[in-house]
């Protein structure tokens, strides 16, 4: 593992998004919209809702918090398509990079992309809607962390059948982490959920994270079991996604196709 | 005899039912060009990215200069670069971006001064502060090429290097590569369809067909074996599955 390697991987992101519009639009505008609109219609039912303490902190810090998720999972898998799109691939892997460093490059381009989201998010929920997103306290730390490995496990997933079975599958880049949503319990608490997918977000760490939050903004108190829960199960999604992805790698060099993909 | 720096022995890649490299052994020799040549599908690209490591080989040996490819990739890949019409650049870096972000990868010291040598060695210091996407495909491929020589490789593999090039340019890329070799003691096998090409620059040529090869040698004597004027006719007997 050779750090000069991580980091010409980086530089080479980093100098993608210094002047490219489009993509600094693809990090920014989303999340931006999201929370404009979420954010109003929050406003909105909360006048509804008044027996509902805490309803705007409820949403807006759940939204902040799955974009953070989301963009991890991005800032993995986007990144790698943006060296599929670049017919690139073959130039990297023909060099001393080897598949770990390639990953590694990946996350680190992955956190300073959350960063600058999580960044702009934060500033303007205190701006438009007097929303703190530090008042669910220490407690956001571990929070955040889980929710980026999260993200990573399902950006190195997706990165690996991108892989495996092609550019037509790069719709995954965009899909998958979406199909974690529903049983995350992001907007509502699990309890809601019918039996079966009550099971499953039981084994989702990001479920973890949501109701440890909510826990938070309700009693004040440190969800310690939820988040035990969450840094076990993603301490062993992360590590079978990182095996899957390796055992994957050496399928795609036995069968040809890494130097088939973006062709 | 000098000791061959690249060492092929066995080599066989078999895709599901296709055989695509079959039993192939061949060596590469200090400051020798090796010209692979071959009809679509002879295996020559296939060969070349086992060579890289970018494809697993089914089964035989790689040897490159005197380790095993399997266990000491990375070891050996510091010190061999390649150019592939199959592989191109980011397009939306610079010219001098993508040089830097190679250059950091290969670890090459003085990389400013290695950049703006090959810079203008390809005569591309002009458009070195230009995206790649609005360059021209023969800068394109002068960019790959100074790429494949950032970090002062003792084996280049060079898949079509001149394809898309005017022909002043690709003679200067020729000449060069030439010096270079000369000068370095700089190993290439080179792929080509342009068979004045494959003759001019080749020191040996191996002729695959169907995986396997069928001719090796120096390209006169491949021609005298052919009983042909020159390597396109031998190339065009050999595509058209005439009685080898």
């Amino acid at each position: 593992m050779k750090s000069h390697r991580i980091i010409a991987l980086f530089t080479r992101h980093m100098y993608l998004y210094r002047r490219s519009l489009p993509r600094l639009m693809e990090i920014f505008y989303w999340p931006l919209l999201d929370l404009l609109v979420w954010g109003f219609i929050t406003v909105y039912l909360a006048q509804f809702r008044q027996n509902l303490p805490g309803f705007i902190t409820f949403f807006l810090g759940a939204l902040i918090l799955w974009d953070i998720l989301f963009r991890s999972q991005q800032g993995i898998s986007v990144s790698f398509l943006e060296d599929v799109w670049a017919r690139n691939l073959l130039n990297l892997f023909a060099s001393p990079l080897n598949a770990a460093e390639y990953i590694l490059s990946l996350m680190l381009v992955s956190v300073v992309k959350l960063i600058a989201v999580a960044t702009i998010m934060a500033a303007l929920a205190w701006i438009f809607y007097s929303f703190n997103i530090f008042l669910i306290g220490i407690s956001l730390i571990p929070f955040v962390l889980n929710l980026i490995i999260m993200g990573w496990s399902i950006g190195i997933i997706t990165t690996a059948l991108i892989l495996r079975f092609g550019q037509e599958t790069e719709v995954l880049a965009w899909a998958l982490g979406f199909m974690f949503m529903p049983v995350s319990a992001v907007f509502y608490p699990v309890s809601v959920l019918p039996p079966f997918l009550r099971t499953i977000a039981r084994y989702v760490p990001a479920s973890h994270v949501f109701e440890g939050m909510r826990e938070v903004i309700s009693t004040g108190g440190f969800p310690l079991s939820e988040l035990l829960w969450a840094s076990g199960l993603n301490t062993m999604y992360v590590l079978i996604s990182l095996l899957f992805f390796y055992w994957n790698f050496n399928v795609v060099k036995r069968k040809g196709l890494l130097v088939r993909i973006g062709e | 005899m000098f000791e061959p720096v690249v060492e092929v022995n066995g080599l066989t890649k078999i895709f599901k039912s296709l055989k695509a490299v079959d039993n192939v052994s061949f060596d590469i020799y200090p400051g020798e060009i090796l010209g692979l040549l071959g009809p679509n599908g002879a295996g020559k690209t296939t060969i070349t990215h086992m060579l890289l490591g970018l494809t697993t080989p089914t089964s035989g040996d790689i040897n490159v200069f005197g380790f095993d490819l399997k266990k000491y990739r990375e070891k050996i890949i510091q010190d061999v670069n390649f150019s592939s019409s199959y592989a191109s650049m980011p397009n939306s870096l610079t010219v001098k971006e993508n040089l830097k972000v190679f250059a950091r990868l290969y670890k090459v010291k003085k990389k400013e001064k290695r950049i703006s040598e090959l810079l203008k060695i390809f005569e591309i210091e002009d458009i070195e502060d230009k995206l790649v996407r609005h360059i021209s495909t023969g800068h394109q491929t002068r960019l790959n090429l100074a790429k494949a020589l950032i970090n002062y490789p003792k084996i280049l593999f060079l898949d079509e290097p001149t394809a898309s090039l005017d022909p002043d340019i690709a003679d200067k890329t020729r000449s060069l590569l030439k010096s270079i070799k000369k000068n370095r003691n700089l190993s290439i096998l080179y792929t080509s369809h342009n068979m004045k090409e494959m003759e001019e620059m080749s020191d040996r040529i191996i002729f695959l067909h169907k995986g396997r090869i069928i001719a090796e040698g120096r390209p006169e004597e491949i021609i005298r074996d052919f009983r042909r004027k020159n390597l396109e006719e031998v190339f065009l007997k050999v595509a058209r599955e005439e009685k080898i």
